[in-house]
């Protein structure tokens, strides 16, 4: 089934919408974090990226198990390995590429206050009780992620001139990707509609207060709110760092379907 | 580019609770700005497989160490005065059974 | 530490099989050894992240991605545990980092050779990570305190580093012929840059026997090595791997296997910078290092801000 022409007709339809939307989000994002494994700014945060990847990670394979559940099918990781661009349903910040440390916590930081916002919100909403379990669980590492990537802002914002302006940057550059976080259409009022997912623009006035009462402290500026805004990821309207992601991360396990590595 | 400037952070000392109720251990030690993320660095590095539930991190110049000429007035006088011992104390058979 | 006295003092202590602690007394040339030998360790644990990360976004499942970034963090945690214990003999952990990307330390050759397959992740963890283990195994009950104590804890978390990478050379090599032919080119590749990790033979080690002598070690490269080859005959059977030496053989003499003539002149090139990779490991890493400088410096900057905020608060 194509994501973006479908609107789902039934509750099952849309909670196995909004589990990908989640579960995209992470694995992407995870596999940016990913990244950085060999290659962090000290010892000590070289670790603490790869723990947020891992977190990522596993929170995205946890969700595709439930949708594989939801869909009678065997194989968990088919969501993960065998979707083209297109299908992938992630917000297109977490797709770019990770850029400097700057840049991801920057985005860190920005997702992580949506995630904390999101899981508190569809925790509420949500009556499956087995994915509400697995929510809980991410949660708390939702939290600490929160915890880290704040305390980065406030440390690179009121840190030197250069971390200051390289952190500034990366804001500036993520903004653009912020707006769909909270912007509707069709797909999303009839997840709404069948109550499995929250109205998105509830969100936003505590994601720009939290957001804004860590930038005060780290003494950076707000960028523009008032820009051009990207829009349709959710829709598998991406930017064009999605295919090649998708083309290093799926090669092996498409090049060889027979085999198994389980 | 190669430096004699140092960019690197203090050395903190990291003990942590393995489990509620019990006295706090040394972990090791790792390098952070400041206290806040000595105490997320700590988690992350001495906690990432769940080995504590509760974390210290003291700045390792701030602890006073015993030295080892030390080692004969401070710890001999114990050895002496076997009544501080609970090796010391014969326990009635049926309280060790139950304990 | 310089009079005889002292020095038989010291050696009785470690006959006696007692654990030194970084404010006892000891020789300095024990002392600087030391730092050689764990700094050197502490740095392969770091530069061996590389070859393995290189496979962490194109792991063939989920759960084959999350073991895999598992144990490259893992790496980097062995490496500050054995950074730290280094630090106790004052030492500091920036100056034995720049001694490694500027100067002239080393660490472990078997990390300047490419991962070219999927296979090469589980090759490393059984045939690399097997070897380290006997290594760590033997250093873990090191005279020095707090270098047996960081290898005792790396033993414990590095065990399942293994375990996974043979299960899953296992199904690899019992798997679809592209995943048979995978595992062993691996293997090929594999098996004698990771006999040489046990460092040259023992009539060329000039650092064992005072190692030895001051129970750093308590195993020679050889023995180690030996050891080594019995148990990796009986896995690469027990899973249909071929090991690339025609004169592996029994010796019913020693009990042990006999093997073939490791290629030396390869080792001594790698070790003085001429392997595949040396040069893109060490520039991967000064560029971490040097790209890492702002944000160590940011770091640093805003706890000197917060603290003078305090003190003028107060």
């Amino acid at each position: 089934m194509s994501t973006f022409d479908e609107i789902p007709k039934t509750q099952q339809e849309a909670l196995r919408t909004v589990v990908l939307w989640l579960a995209d989000d992470r694995l992407i994002h995870g596999h940016r974090l990913s990244e950085w494994a060999g290659h962090g700014p000290e010892l000590e945060e070289d670790l603490a990226l790869a723990n947020m990847a891992l977190d990522m990670i596993g929170h995205a394979s946890s969700l595709y198990a439930y949708v594989a559940k939801l869909e009678g099918r065997e194989e968990e990781d088919y969501h993960a390995y065998f979707r083209d661009d297109i299908d992938f349903t992630n917000c297109a910040m977490v797709e770019l590429p990770r850029g400097d440390f700057a840049f991801t916590m920057a985005r860190q930081f920005l997702f992580s206050v949506h995630a904390f916002l999101l899981y508190q919100a569809l925790m509420d909403v949500l009556e499956d009780e087995e994915l509400a379990g697995i929510l809980k669980k991410h949660f708390k590492e939702i939290r600490y992620h929160l915890r880290h990537s704040g305390e980065w802002m406030r440390r690179l914002g009121d840190g030197t001139d250069e971390s200051r302006e390289r952190v500034q940057h990366a804001l500036d550059d993520l903004w653009m990707y912020t707006g769909e976080l909270f912007t509707s259409n069709a797909h999303i009022e009839a997840t709404v509609r069948f109550e499995v997912f929250t109205d998105p623009a509830t969100l936003h006035a505590p994601w720009m207060e939290m957001v804004r009462q860590v930038l005060d402290d780290a003494t950076l500026t707000m960028p523009d709110q008032n820009q051009y805004m990207f829009d349709g990821a959710r829709q598998g309207r991406h930017t064009e760092h999605l295919g090649r992601l998708l083309a290093e991360m799926q090669f092996l396990r498409r090049s060889y379907p027979d085999a198994s590595w389980t | 580019m190669s430096s004699n400037d140092s960019t690197e952070w203090p050395l903190w000392e990291v003990f942590y609770q393995p489990k509620n109720g019990k006295p706090f251990e040394h972990a090791g030690s790792l390098h952070a700005p400041d206290a806040e993320m000595a105490l997320l660095n700590a988690r992350d590095t001495y906690a990432r497989r769940n080995e504590g539930i509760a974390i210290w991190v003291v700045p390792s110049d701030q602890i006073t160490a015993s030295t080892p000429e030390d080692a004969g007035p401070f710890f001999d006088p114990a050895n002496e005065k076997p009544y501080r011992h609970p090796q010391f104390y014969s326990v009635p058979r049926a309280v060790k059974k139950r304990s | 530490m310089n009079t005889e006295q002292e020095l038989k003092q010291f050696q009785e202590r470690i006959d006696n099989g007692e654990k030194i602690e970084p404010k006892d007394a000891m020789p300095e040339r024990y002392r600087k050894q030391l730092i050689r030998m764990m700094s050197q360790h502490a740095h392969s644990e770091i530069v061996g992240m590389l070859p393995e990360g290189n496979w962490i976004t194109r792991a063939p499942s989920l759960k084959r991605k999350m073991v895999l970034l598992a144990k490259v963090q893992d790496e980097a945690g062995h490496g500050l545990y054995l950074y730290s214990a280094t630090e106790t003999l004052g030492a500091r952990r920036q100056d034995l980092v720049e001694d490694y990307l500027y100067g002239s330390a080393k660490y472990s050759s078997i990390f300047n050779y490419p991962t070219l397959t999927y296979a090469d992740i589980c090759v490393i963890g059984w045939l690399v990570d097997g070897a380290a283990i006997v290594n760590q195994t033997m250093l873990a009950k090191s005279s020095y305190g707090p270098y047996a104590r960081a290898n005792l804890r790396i033993c414990k978390e590095e065990s399942f580093h293994k375990k996974q990478g043979y299960e899953m050379l296992a199904k690899m090599a019992s798997g679809t012929p592209e995943q048979q032919k995978m595992a062993q080119d691996a293997v090929n590749r594999w098996w004698w840059p990771t006999l040489m990790m046990f460092g040259p033979h023992d009539s060329d080690s000039p650092n064992s026997a005072e190692l030895i002598r001051w129970g750093v070690k308590t195993k020679t490269n050889d023995e180690l090595r030996v050891h080594f080859v019995d148990r990796m005959v009986m896995e690469a059977e027990a899973i249909g791997i071929t090991l690339p030496d025609p004169d592996l053989r029994y010796n019913e003499e020693t009990g042990h296997w006999d093997f073939g003539l490791i290629p030396w002149d390869e080792f001594w090139s790698v070790v003085k910078g001429d392997g595949p990779m040396n040069r893109e490991r060490i520039r991967a890493r000064r560029h971490a290092y040097e790209e890492g400088a702002w944000v160590r410096e940011a770091a640093t900057e805003y706890a000197r801000k917060q603290r003078l905020r305090a003190e003028k608060a107060s």
